[in-house]
């Protein structure tokens, strides 16, 4: 850790007070909320109201609730299986394809878009500014029977009368790349960007062909953008209830967060839907730790 | 054209050399795979949001079907307008009152918080620090549901609606202007309020005469992002919304799309959203273009980037 000055030491009280409030914020309404969440799941329900009655002692938490969500994983008539598999494979495939588009498009308004930098920046942030549901509702359009994708498909001598919203996992995954792209793009730009020249003059210096260039120097120096790129664009991926309801509805492209959902909305079952968060969160949280761990890393550096 | 100039070879951006003089190829030349494929992700990413915009200006009900230009349904209709529908209207005073609200509260405490943290090296600090980068890479769903259950079985005095909305719109927001707050912090260095100090101002002073001014163009960036992201929230809304009267525009175009109030009166609505998003980024832009004038910068790309919080 840095240096400490004395008048740090003396001003110590005066940083305490800044940071307090968002402190204060912070472990209120994003700490607190998750031992909410873990009382809710060790608690019980009022058997006549079908409610939630959350235990605040841990010593006296019931395993009710998990025992309940364990039989909907692997019991009879389990049916938490399927949408969570969905979530693994929409994920998996959005992002891949997410990373595939991305990564050229930075590359090249990184490195060749000279004077024009700009206008390109512009376009590529463009889409981070226009609101996901406008974005969403634009592909409802486009998509509907009679709409202008359709009429294209036709147009072209295709069957022209695909019902593209009724429950295909294809415009489920489009949605959801087209939704999260441009946080993977602007990920990798920033990086991209930031990357020395001098050292790819240098391998190209010594003998290296474009394309050994770009594999043994540009790729590698860009890994840990392209990790914590996917890991920006996956994990909103992993928790999207919204993108497959708007452009499909179809209980053959649900994913875990509409099991969450559902859960924590139908009476009686709330502390499912909690014990079912919990077991998100705590899958996710490798991911998480190693994103954080990486920045924390990184800004160590930069310092 | 002038004759002359036609006999003159236009300057071409890189001359091409004679074949054999580079062997590895011009490593100058233009790209244009690469520039063909970005530009057709530009179009695939553009196109059907202009297509979403064009409809909400259609004279029929139809989404896929082109049928004259009226401003019907912004202003037109008396019953499925935004002006004149008071579900779609106050949507719109809803999506603005939680912008706002939620960009006053979160950005001078996360400024704070930023300030704080950076100067106040300990082990809390650190811990602290990580809760708040922990918060920026949750899916917002862990977060929504976690709020919910807060609100509704422990905090009941925070009642879903607007009350609830805001708080937890703040502590999803929260990391923006810290982390950009504090990456400025670094840049900056101690230099200036240790000068500051040494010309006599007090801790405090130094903070508000120096350091404040210099964190000027982060704290308005931080505060574009915030209101742009908390105009386009979703889910956090969602789950915290209580009444038709709390739903903002994300709420309600997401709840209409299958069946309800359908048409173009959602694109005209989805436009509306938009423009604000748009007006919010074109302010940051201007306001950080203007606030970094004198520094050594790239100019439009460094503000382009710092208002995307990159």
């Amino acid at each position: 850790m840095g240096r400490k000055s004395t008048s740090d030491k003396r001003n110590r009280w005066l940083w305490i007070g800044l940071a307090a409030p968002g402190a204060i914020w912070l472990l209120v309404l994003f700490v607190a909320p998750f031992y909410v969440m873990l009382s809710v799941a060790g608690g019980g329900i009022n058997e006549f109201f079908q409610t939630v009655v959350p235990v605040w002692n841990p010593l006296h938490w019931s395993s009710f609730n998990f025992s309940a969500v364990w039989h909907d994983i692997v019991g009879a008539g389990a049916y938490i299986g399927p949408p969570a598999l969905r979530t693994l494979l929409y994920t998996g495939i959005a992002t891949a394809i997410s990373l595939a588009v991305a990564y050229p498009v930075a590359y090249f308004v990184s490195r060749y878009a000279g004077e024009r930098k700009s206008l390109f920046l512009v376009l590529l942030i463009a889409p981070f500014w226009v609101s996901y549901m406008m974005r969403m509702l634009a592909w409802i359009d486009l998509l509907q029977q009679g709409g202008f994708f359709n009429s294209a498909l036709s147009f072209f001598g295709l069957p022209g009368n695909t019902d593209w919203l009724g429950g295909k996992s294809v415009t489920v995954i489009l949605g959801l790349v087209y939704g999260y792209i441009p946080y993977l793009i602007l990920v990798l730009y920033a990086f991209l960007d930031r990357i020395d020249q001098r050292l790819l003059e240098a391998a190209r210096d010594l003998g290296l062909s474009k394309w050994r260039t770009f594999w043994s120097v540009t790729i590698p120096l860009s890994k840990p953008a392209i990790v914590a790129g996917c890991f920006i664009t996956a994990l909103p991926m992993v928790g999207d209830y919204f993108t497959n309801q708007l452009l499909s509805g179809a209980p053959g492209t649900t994913m875990i967060g509409n099991a969450i959902e559902g859960q924590l909305d139908s009476p009686g079952q709330t502390g499912q839907g909690a014990v079912l968060a919990l077991m998100l969160l705590v899958v996710l949280l490798i991911p998480m730790i190693y994103y954080v761990a990486s920045t924390a890393r990184a800004s160590r550096e930069a310092i | 054209m002038a004759s002359t100039t036609e006999s003159v070879p236009r300057p071409a951006r890189a001359e091409p050399l004679p074949e054999r003089s580079r062997p590895r190829g011009n490593p100058w030349r233009r790209p244009w795979a690469l520039e063909g494929f970005t530009w057709l992700y530009i179009l695939w990413s553009i196109i059907p949001i202009a297509i979403a915009v064009l409809f909400s200006f259609n004279k029929g009900a139809s989404q896929a079907t082109w049928q004259g230009f009226s401003t019907k349904w912004y202003v037109g209709s008396q019953v499925t307008s935004v002006l004149h529908n008071p579900s779609l209207h106050q949507a719109v005073i809803q999506t603005l009152i939680l912008g706002g609200l939620t960009t006053l509260i979160c950005v001078p405490i996360g400024v704070c918080f930023a300030i704080g943290i950076d100067r106040w090296r300990t082990r809390t600090s650190t811990g602290l620090n990580l809760v708040m980068i922990f918060s920026f890479v949750i899916p917002e769903l862990l977060l929504a549901v976690a709020l919910f259950l807060l609100v509704t079985q422990a905090l009941t005095f925070i009642s879903l609606g607007t009350p609830a909305e805001v708080a937890g719109l703040v502590v999803w927001n929260l990391s923006w202007p810290a982390i950009i707050v504090r990456a400025r912090l670094v840049s900056i260095g101690r230099s200036y309020e240790e000068a500051a100090a040494d010309l006599g101002a007090s801790r405090m002073r130094a903070i508000r005469r120096v350091l404040i001014p210099l964190l000027m163009p982060a704290i308005f960036a931080s505060a574009v992002l915030v209101f742009a992201s908390t105009v386009d929230d979703f889910v956090i809304v969602e789950q915290l919304s209580s009444t038709g009267n709390t739903q903002p525009m994300s709420v309600l175009i997401y709840s209409n799309v299958h069946g309800g109030l359908s048409g173009p009166a959602l694109n005209a609505l989805a436009t509306i959203l938009l423009v604000i998003s748009l007006a919010a980024a074109l302010i940051g832009f201007i306001a950080y273009r203007w606030l970094t004038r004198g520094e050594r910068t790239q100019g439009s790309t460094e503000a382009l980037t710092g208002i995307a919080g990159i």
